[in-house]
């Protein structure tokens, strides 16, 4: 039997790699915010409510917030942060495959060392 | 495709606002949550009434700015760089708990901080964007 903190892992992983995707790849499309004044910030809001891409990515984000609360109310800080530590990894595959990111060995030796350092973390 | 010093230095500021919105954030609405106790539900509801909480609603408006600068972040750069990047939040809530709240750091996690840091450090090298640049059209 895979326990409910499992399904919640898996949940919180791939929702947050489903979302981060989402989300890059939308405002990838949407262009570059050039400038951080409240007006332009204010404009890249408004136009996400037309950005399919990145309302899917924000709500993907919301199930895994979600799913990360009620994970930490049923197990330790110390098995919910390691356990969805994998998602680095698996946002820098792909990131290389469907973002076209060129990943190079740096990339991935510093999402490797995160990853890891992420679960030593919390030891 | 070399990185202008301009958009350099504006993501710079990008990914301190971001770090520091999130580890804030984080930690706020954590305290939130262990004031209200369990949730494991399938009605909104019982979510819904966490939010009576005020360390949870300031905890989720610092979250929303996060969210905000963490989405111009990713219009600007790749998401393999800004994701190692912005993991040095973990290294400094691990350190706050300890020089703060006199939290031990064991071994393990001082060889935990010195890996995500030496990560954060190589992912900064790497030019931010490696993807075609599309400037923001007019509205």
């Amino acid at each position: 039997m895979i326990g409910t903190q499992w399904i919640l892992v898996g949940i919180i992983a791939l929702c947050n790699t489903a979302g981060d995707v989402m989300n890059t790849a939308g405002m990838k499309r949407q262009g570059e915010v050039e400038e951080f004044s409240l007006r332009s910030l204010g404009r890249m809001i408004r136009r996400i409510f037309r950005n399919p891409l990145v309302i899917g990515g924000i709500g993907a984000m919301g199930v895994s917030f979600f799913a990360f609360l009620s994970l930490l109310s049923i197990a330790d800080v110390s098995f919910a942060v390691p356990a969805t530590a994998i998602s680095y990894v698996l946002e820098t595959l792909l990131a290389k495959y469907i973002l076209k990111e060129d990943v190079d060995v740096r990339r991935w030796g510093a999402a490797a060392l995160v990853a890891c350092g992420v679960v030593l973390l919390q030891w | 495709m070399r990185e202008t010093s301009t958009h350099k230095s504006r993501n710079q500021v990008l990914i301190i606002v971001v770090i520091l919105s999130s580890v804030t954030g984080n930690v706020i609405l954590g305290h939130g949550m262990r004031q209200t106790g369990t949730i494991i539900s399938a009605s909104p509801l019982d979510y819904v009434k966490a939010f009576a909480n005020p360390w949870t609603v300031a905890g989720v408006l610092i979250l929303l700015v996060w969210m905000s600068t963490n989405l111009a972040l990713l219009s600007r750069a790749d998401l393999s760089f800004v994701l190692p990047v912005t993991a040095i939040g973990n290294v400094l809530v691990a350190l706050a708990a300890h020089f703060g709240l006199g939290e031990e750091i064991s071994p393990l996690r001082w060889l935990g901080i010195m890996a995500i840091t030496f990560g954060v450090v190589l992912a900064e090298r790497t030019p931010s964007r490696t993807t075609e640049v599309r400037p923001e059209k007019a509205p």
